[in-house]
Parts: structure tokens; C-alpha cells; sequence
């Protein structure tokens, strides 16, 4: 085995592998997917990342309570624009990736780990759809309506952490 | 450029635009796209309470933070300095419906006569700011991702469990707009 393989198949042992309690199972998606250790301060990348997300929610209107009533009632072709635009230049990207093998900018492999379908996914799908059209807003959202001022939906991320802390408690007794 | 960059943005420039953070972010660290866990880091950091599946090291995950935290950033920048001098545009049909409830002022991404300190204290407010987070933080927990992680990362990478659970975001939303948010409304 070349170098590069051994590197690529130690990740994917690192990836696979359950180290941290579920963090990496059922929790199907946003993990840090990356070994390397680097100090606290590299990830002021990410909140240049967030910056830009979050202006690009704002302008888009994909945050207006109004946008999500429109989309849920059929009456504008917006938000499917939206998300339908953002999942195929994702999908073109992964595929890029993928063809290509390109790495990190640290050189590290980028694998996508097959995710297994669970009962909370339609469950809990159910759940936050409901929320979602109560709110107008998804956890992203959630933080960019308190940055534009609109104080009161402090309220509404507290709940939401709630609710997390909830689902985290009763875990356990919930079907999965 | 700062005239077009206050205009609302069409969905064929904010779309790609979005799709874009999941190569980012890739890229720049090896970290898939979602929001919606930072939610539980937060629950990890300040409230574990020996529960199982707030025990974990969540200083390894303090990029999902900056990245939560960047929005809230960004969210204020465009409301100060990018904002449209119009109010949201949308459908007239939603906008008669609404006048009903006594919503008219589009100014703000979220309708200021629902969502304020005051309405609170009313069960209606209640319900629509502390039942419905509730709700969001509860449902995109148990199906694992949201709309960033499951709709737009998950769909990216082809996973079964993110088109249903996307699949099941619509359906709810389209049950409860529809059929249940008039009688919230109503209240």
C-alpha cells in the first residue's frame, strides 16, 4: 500500500469508529470530520464563514417568517430556487471532490461516510417542520433573526436549546 | 455595488451562494456543513447534567460555535448596513390572509406585531416563540440534522436519511401552515 492509501484508510477508521458517545453515529451530520489538532484561534476561518452565511440568509430572505409562509402555502417559487440551487451546486462540488480526490488545505482525504436511516428522521423530521413553519425559522436562521435585531427571538433559540436538551435527556425512551 | 448588494438577493445568486459553504468548509477544514448541532454543543457546555449524549468533548466541535456565532455577526451587518429599503415582497394572496390576523408591517424578517416581548405574555406569542423553538431544537436533534445538515449537506452527499428527513421538514411545515397556524393565529 502506497503511503497516500494508508493515510486514506486510517482516516476512514477515524471516521468510522465511535470514539465520542454517538457523536459520530445516529447524530448523522455537522461534525468536525478533521484529526488534526490546531489552536483555538484557526477557527476564526469559520466565523468568516458564518459572517458571509449569514448576510447571504439575510439578503436572500430565507430568514423572513413571511418567505417561509409563502413557501409552505405554495404561493412562490423562491425558496425552492433557493434550496434547490444550493443542493445541486453542493452535489456538483461533492462530486468534484470526489472525482478529483482533492484534499484539504491541510492535505487531509475529505470521505463521505454513508448514514443509516432511523425512525428519528421522520419523527423528528415531523417535529421540526412543524416548528419550522410555526417560527419561520431553522437553527441557522434562528441565530441571524436575533442579529438582525429582532430581540424577542432570543426566546425562540433558548427554546430551541431546550429542546435539545430535552430530546438529549429523554433520549433513551424515544423510538430510533 | 453597495445599491445592488442592499437590493433583496434572487434565489439564483443566494441559492449557489449557499451550496457554495459545503466545498468551503470542506476545503478549509474538513468539517461538514449544519447548524443545528451547535444547539447541542451549547447543551454540552453549559448544562450536560451527566446526561450520555451531552458527554462528549465538545471543545473538538467549537467550530459549529464560531460558525453560529458568524451568522449572528452577519445577520447584524446586513440589517445595519445591507439592508433593502423596501419591505419583503411576497405573494398578494399571503398578504390578505395575514391582514386578517392583523399582520401588516413587513419591515422586519419576522413580523414584529407576533414576534415581540409583549405578545409574550400572551398565549399566542407563547406558543409561537417558546413552542415553536421548542420544537425546532426537539425536531432537528431527533432526526439528526436540519435544513443546512440533512437539505443541503446530506442531499450533497446523496444519504437516504437526509431525503426523507428533508421529505418530512416539508410535510410538517405544509400541515401546520396550512391547517394548524390559522387557529394560533386566530387566538
Amino acid at each position: 500500500m502506497s503511503p497516500a492509501s494508508i493515510k486514506e484508510k486510517e482516516h476512514h477508521e477515524f471516521l468510522t469508529k465511535n470514539s465520542d458517545f454517538e457523536v459520530r453515529s445516529l447524530d448523522a451530520v455537522c461534525l468536525n470530520e478533521s484529526e488534526l489538532k490546531h489552536p483555538w484561534w484557526y477557527n476564526f476561518k469559520y466565523l468568516v464563514a458564518g459572517i458571509l452565511f449569514g448576510i447571504i440568509l439575510v439578503k436572500a430572505e430565507v430568514i423572513s417568517w413571511f418567505r417561509i409562509q409563502e413557501m409552505f402555502r405554495l404561493q412562490s417559487f423562491h425558496m425552492y430556487g433557493v434550496i434547490g440551487s444550493a443542493v445541486a451546486v453542493g452535489a456538483l462540488s461533492v462530486w468534484l471532490i470526489k472525482k478529483f480526490n482533492i484534499k484539504t488545505i491541510y492535505g487531509e482525504p475529505i470521505e463521505f461516510v454513508t448514514r443509516k436511516l432511523n425512525k428519528g428522521n421522520v419523527i423528528g423530521g415531523l417535529l421540526f417542520g412543524f416548528g419550522w413553519a410555526i417560527t419561520g425559522a431553522c437553527p441557522g436562521p434562528l441565530f441571524a433573526q436575533v442579529g438582525t435585531g429582532a430581540t424577542a427571538t432570543v426566546v425562540t433559540l433558548l427554546s430551541a436549546i431546550a429542546g435539545t436538551w430535552c430530546y438529549g435527556r429523554f433520549r433513551d425512551r424515544l423510538p430510533h | 455595488m453597495l445599491e445592488f448588494l442592499r437590493q433583496p438577493w434572487p434565489w439564483y445568486l443566494a441559492g449557489p451562494l449557499i451550496g457554495l459553504m459545503v466545498p468551503v468548509l470542506l476545503l478549509i477544514g474538513n468539517k461538514s456543513f449544519g447548524i443545528s448541532s451547535s444547539l447541542r454543543h451549547i447543551c454540552a457546555a453549559c448544562l450536560p447534567s451527566r446526561i450520555p449524549f451531552f458527554r462528549y468533548d465538545w471543545k473538538n466541535e467549537v467550530w459549529n460555535l464560531f460558525l453560529v456565532a458568524g451568522i449572528l455577526f452577519g445577520g447584524l451587518i446586513a440589517a445595519q448596513w445591507l439592508a433593502s429599503p423596501q419591505p419583503v415582497q411576497v405573494n398578494e394572496k399571503l398578504v390578505t390572509e395575514l391582514a386578517a390576523y392583523g399582520i401588516t408591517d413587513y419591515h422586519n424578517m419576522v413580523p414584529v406585531e407576533l414576534f415581540n416581548w409583549s405578545s409574550l405574555l400572551s398565549l399566542k406569542g407563547l406558543i409561537l416563540m417558546a413552542g415553536g423553538g421548542f420544537l425546532v431544537g426537539f425536531g432537528t436533534r431527533y432526526a439528526g440534522g436540519c435544513t443546512s445538515g440533512h437539505s443541503i449537506m446530506g442531499l450533497s452527499t446523496l444519504q437516504l436519511p437526509s431525503l426523507v428527513a428533508t421529505l418530512c421538514f416539508m410535510t410538517g411545515g405544509f400541515i401546520v401552515a396550512n391547517w394548524v397556524l390559522p387557529f394560533i393565529l386566530k387566538l
